[in-house]
Order: C-alpha cells, then structure tokens, then sequence
C-alpha cells in the first residue's frame, strides 16, 4: 500500500501493541489495519477485551509506557507517522487534528476547573487565541451541542451538569480545534437511552454540518447499525472482518459477526423463544497469536483454524473477512 | 394462577439532612407509590432509565430497606412492617441476584463457601450434606464443581454471576429478585446468563422480578413489563401488548429510543421521539405528572392532575390522562 496520497484522513497499518504485567505479556492489539476516509463514520464493534480502546488509545500515543508499548506499524495521519513524531508534535495532534470523546464523562472532566475553562483550554493551546476569543469561541461549540443558556454555564462545575449534558460537554471539547478525525469511544453506553437517542441526533447533525470524520467504538450492533457507514469487527485483538454497514449486518461472513447479530433480542419482529449463544469465553491474550482467535468458540471450526492464524481477504467490494471457512468467501450461511 | 407476590402502594423515601443541626429539609422520593402484583411462575420485567427508582423498588420489596409505607405480601405472608430481625426467618423464599458480580462476591472466599453460606445461615445439614448440594448446585448452574475451591477473581464476569445465582438458589427460593444481573456482562455472555434463568425456572417453577435498562432483553425474558419513570409505574402490561401498542407517551418513547440493529430498518419501523431534557430530581418532582416536563403529548391537566395508576383496558394498567375519557379533546398543548 502506498504511502500519503491516498485520500485517507487516517490509515493505521499493523499496529501492534503489547502489555508488560506482572503475569506475562498481554498482546491486546495484534497487527491492526484500517483506514478512515474524509468525512465518514467508521463504526468498530467488539467485545470488552477485544482491543478496540487499546487500537485507538495507541493510535495518539495515549497509553501509559509502560505497561504499554506500541511494537510495530504504522498510523498515518494525512499522511505523517504519529508513532514517529516528536513528543511535543503528538501534543499539537491530540486535542487539536484528533478530538477523543471517551466513556464516561465524570471521570474525564476535571471536577475542580470550571466546564468553560476546560472548553477554552484546548482552544487556547492550539488556535493560539486569546481568553476573549475562546471564550466567545467555546459559547459557539456548547450551543453547537445543544446546551441552553450556553454562557452562563461556562462558569458551572462538572458536577452541576446531568450525565447527558457532560457528554455533550465532551463533545464540544473534542470539537473545539475542528479535529480532522474525531474518536469516539463508546461514547454513549453510560446513558440511558433516551439520552443516547438525544446524542446521536446531535453526532448526526454534526456531521452534516462540519463534515469531520469519525471513529466510533462501541459494542451495540443497535447503535452501529443507525449511524456507520462502515464497520470493522474486532475479537481477540484482530480485526475479523470489515465492511459497509448494509452488507455487514445483511450479509455477515465471519462466524463472530453472524453469531453475534443472532444473540442480540430487538424491541420489534418476531420474539426467539430462545436466545442464540456464544458458547465459551473470549481468549486471554497471552502472546502473538498463532491460530484463529476465534477457534474454541466457533461452530465452523476445522483443522486449519488450529494451525493458522487467517490473514483478511476481500470477499466482497469492501468488504473483507479473516476466516479460512469457504462460506466466508461464498456467503452461505449468511442467510440468517 | 394466583399472585404469588403482591405490592401494594409502596413507598421508599429516602431522608435528605441539611444544616447544623442536620434536621430533615426533605426527601428523595425513590420510589413512590407502586402497586403490582406477580403470578407464581411469572417473570414480571421492571424498566426504566438509570436513577428511576427500579433497584430501590426492588431492594424494597425484599425488605432489604426499611420501607416508608405500603404492604407487601410474599406467598401470603405480608413482611412489609415485619422487623428486621424476625425476617431473617422467612429469607429463605426470596432470594436476590446482584448487578455487579464482582462487588457481591467476598474476594476471600472460596466459591464453595459462598454458595454454602446460606445453608450454614438457614439449615442444620452436615458437612457431607452440604458438600453435596454445593456440588449440586454448581452443577446446575453449569460450573465446573472442581472449581470448588477457587476464588471469584479466578473466575470470568459470566461464570461469577453463575456462582451468584447458585448461590440465591442454595435454599430453594420461590422468588427472586434479579437486580440487572446482565448489565455488567458482554452481549455474547448476557445470553448465555438469560438462558441459564429461563431454563432454572422451568425446571424449579421460580417466580422473577427481573430488573433491567435493557428493553430488548426484558422483551425476551418477561411476561409482564412495568415502567419506572421517577419512581413511580407509568405502564404495566403483558409484553406483547406493551411492546406493540404502548399505551404511555413515556414508554412510546423508550421504545422508539432503542437502537435497531438492523440498517434498513433504522428510523424506518418507528418513528424516533427523541426526548427533550433530563429526568428531574426525586427529591423536587414536578407538580401533577411526573413526566410533564418532557411528554410530547402534554395536557394543560398534566401539570395540576398527577393522573392515577389505573386498569385502561384488561389487564393492561397506565397513568396517562390520554388514556381517560374525561380530558379526551383537551388536545396538546405544548
């Protein structure tokens, strides 16, 4: 794949990352590759543990190293290595080219500086503006997320602010710089869902009016399936399989994917007497992996699976799974 | 069938202190007036959003609080004004199933005395006895019984909420009360944990208060669904009525707010009511209905009249004016 020029905002390439614990080495993200075009949703579905936060945390440099450490590849920005630059460009990155909204918004809001001084504040370090202006500047983003009585809040504290209305504090955070790239992390699961249906209005909105590009994790197919326009599917660390959202959820081809569309119950259609399962537990990531992660759980296994790690193959325009079953290349059985 | 639990009008407030003296300024009214009922062998599912008084409810009705008002009834005994002490007696019949596995298990204890520590409490079986029904338990539950002797860290979320329920069938309960007890799970584990609930009360004819935020899991689970809204039940109803044709502006829009997994469907099978604002506090609720402040169907009535829980039509029950022929034509006024 060549480098640069390829339209991509971002283009992350066999990332790499590995855990020192006490107990040995956890390798959380094994040779990861995807890319982010302008203005798309990228939506990475996955389980806990199966590396999609550590993917991303990686991709800016935010882990703690150690324990953590990036081994190999590569994440391009338009084009420049963020695993290869200064300490102090990486610090122009963050907050400013790459906005992070992350899980739970009372931890990641400061509880002794004011809401507005913690809006201003990347607006301050990167837009190099003055206090009036950023303060004009972080009026606009709050009524951007739909806080009402946008200036007077400015001086509130986090914790005079609902759950909702802290994640769309968060929101405007990441915003305030127009990040090229904007990383969600499951920026919704602490809401409830009336909350949540008010944020994805917003996110959606957003979009059509700045036109950033998103990442956004999460581990509900429900979410995904409102608001991506391509997913990747992440287990023990791997990306399994990746497509447009249409022919992903219509058409699954690797066996995790297609199982857990059956597990998960609606609130409409035709109720299962009986729910589907996953049999067995996620892997424990203890070293680089040999085999298909997916092996001791999957209905379809067979020898090879317990010999070869699967490389991803497109199967399909866009759409590329890591699976050695000849129904991930035809598509039977995906008929569920 | 026959109601095997029974709450009738019950209240939980909760005291806020304030001052240098620390004198009462107020309450928070965490559950406040709930009536239902659940027939034996039935899953009656409790919903609603995060702070609407759905866990205190059910904390309530096991008398794990002491409750500020109203009567439960648990297969015929009434416990809601029985002192604590004389309760523990009767613990046996009602057991509960704890949200998060991780907190309600004691780290230095081995799997096998947790799941024992019932009958040590409640039964006088011999050492061997009780090796035995552990043993027996686990089994049914579906985990290994050489894990005996392990402790709960060496176990996954999954199989930990596994030993919470061995452990809340140890002394053969009629009901239980189950507290979220797939929140804290991975989708491909909740499944696993939700049939493993189906198929004990198949097998032991158990009665479940299955509290959860999850709609569409409790849409598997329960045969009847109430609706929390600032503690209070807006809506109950058997689950296909509830699900297909919600009779409380409140309940259409939780339902309209879950995602659909499914692109083609998204924004297409219903139409999204999304919400305005938050939920107000418990301890200042609005005057008359408590969902006033964000219905979209609000009523001039709404905002003097708190409307009554009533049965609208057979055996499904609301508090909506909408639903009373008296403020029909009012229209809305929003």
């Amino acid at each position: 794949m060549p480098d640069g020029d390829t339209g991509n905002v971002l283009e992350v390439r066999d990332l790499r990352t590995v855990f020192q614990t006490r107990g040995g080495e956890v390798h959380a993200v094994n040779s990861v590759s995807f890319e982010v075009k302008p203005g798309e949703l990228l939506g990475v579905v996955g389980e806990s543990g199966s590396g999609k936060s550590v993917t991303m945390m990686s991709l800016v440099g935010l882990l703690p190293s150690p324990p953590a450490e990036v081994r190999e590849g590569r994440v391009l920005l338009a084009g420049e290595d963020l695993l290869r630059v200064t300490p102090a460009r990486l610090r122009e990155v963050r907050g400013g080219e790459v906005g992070f909204i992350f899980q739970d918004p009372m931890t990641s809001l400061n509880p002794v500086f004011t809401v507005g001084y913690q809006i201003m504040e990347p607006i301050r370090r990167h837009m190099g503006l003055g206090k009036k202006q950023a303060r004009e500047r972080a009026v606009e983003l709050l009524e951007l997320v739909g806080i009402p009585s946008a200036r007077d809040r400015l001086s509130d504290y986090p914790h005079q602010f609902s759950g909702g209305m802290r994640q769309r504090v968060m929101i405007a955070m990441a915003l305030a710089c127009d990040p090229k790239v904007l990383i969600a992390d499951e920026p919704t699961t602490a809401l409830d869902v009336t909350i949540q249906a008010q944020i994805l209005e917003i996110v959606a909105d957003l979009r059509a009016r700045l036109g950033m590009a998103i990442v956004w994790i999460t581990h509900d197919l429900g979410v995904i399936a409102g608001i991506a326009d391509r997913v990747l599917v992440m287990y023990g660390g791997q990306v399994v399989e990746q497509a447009p959202v249409h022919p992903l959820f219509n058409d699954p081809r690797h066996p995790y994917t297609r199982a857990l569309l059956r597990t998960i119950p609606t609130v409409t259609g035709a109720r299962a007497e009986k729910l589907e399962v996953i049999e067995g537990q996620p892997p424990i990531l203890g070293a680089a992996p040999t085999a298909c992660p997916f092996r001791d759980r999957c209905p379809l296994v067979f020898d090879r699976c317990h010999a070869e790690n699967p490389a991803r193959e497109v199967v399909a325009p866009e759409h590329d799974v890591a699976c050695f079953h000849p129904s991930a290349r035809s598509g039977t059985g995906g008929a569920s | 069938m026959k109601p095997l639990v029974e709450v009738r009008d019950l209240k939980m407030h909760f005291p806020i202190h304030a001052g240098l003296l620390r004198r009462k300024v107020g309450a928070v009214k965490a559950v406040d007036g709930v009536t239902f009922s659940i027939m034996e062998g039935e899953t009656l599912g409790l919903v609603g959003e995060s702070g609407c008084g759905k866990s205190t409810c059910g904390r309530a009705v096991l008398r794990l609080y002491d409750i500020t008002a109203g009567e439960i009834v648990i297969d015929g005994q009434e416990i809601g004004s029985v002192p604590q002490g004389k309760l523990r007696a009767l613990r046996p019949t009602m057991q509960m199933v704890f949200q998060d596995p991780q907190a309600s298990l004691n780290p230095r204890m081995t799997v096998g005395s947790i799941i024992a520590e019932p009958l040590d409490e409640h039964t006088d079986l011999s050492k061997a006895e009780k090796r035995e029904r552990v043993a027996e338990l686990m089994d049914r539950v579906g985990l290994n019984r050489a894990f005996l002797n392990r402790y709960p860290h060496e176990f996954s979320g999954g199989q930990r909420q596994r030993i919470g329920i061995a452990r809340a069938l140890a002394l053969n309960p009629r009901f239980i009360v189950c507290d979220e007890p797939i929140a804290a799970l991975d989708v491909s584990i909740q499944a696993q944990v939700v049939n493993l609930l189906e198929e004990l009360q198949d097998s032991l004819g158990l009665t479940y208060l299955f509290i959860s935020h999850d709609l569409s899991m409790v849409r598997h689970i329960a045969d009847r669904v109430a609706v929390m809204y600032l503690g209070k039940v807006v809506e109950l109803a058997p689950r296909d009525d509830l699900y297909d044709r919600p009779l409380h502006p409140y309940t259409e829009a939780l339902l309209s707010a879950v995602p659909e997994p499914d692109p083609a469907k998204a924004g297409q099978t219903r139409e999204r009511i999304v919400l305005q604002g938050d939920v107000p506090s418990p301890a200042n609720p609005p005057e008359g209905c408590n969902f006033c402040t964000r219905c979209p169907r609000v009523m001039d009535v709404c905002r003097r009249i708190d409307p009554e829980f009533r049965e609208v039509a057979p055996g499904r029950f609301a508090a909506c004016h909408l639903h009373d022929e008296r403020y029909q034509g009012a229209g809305p006024t929003a």
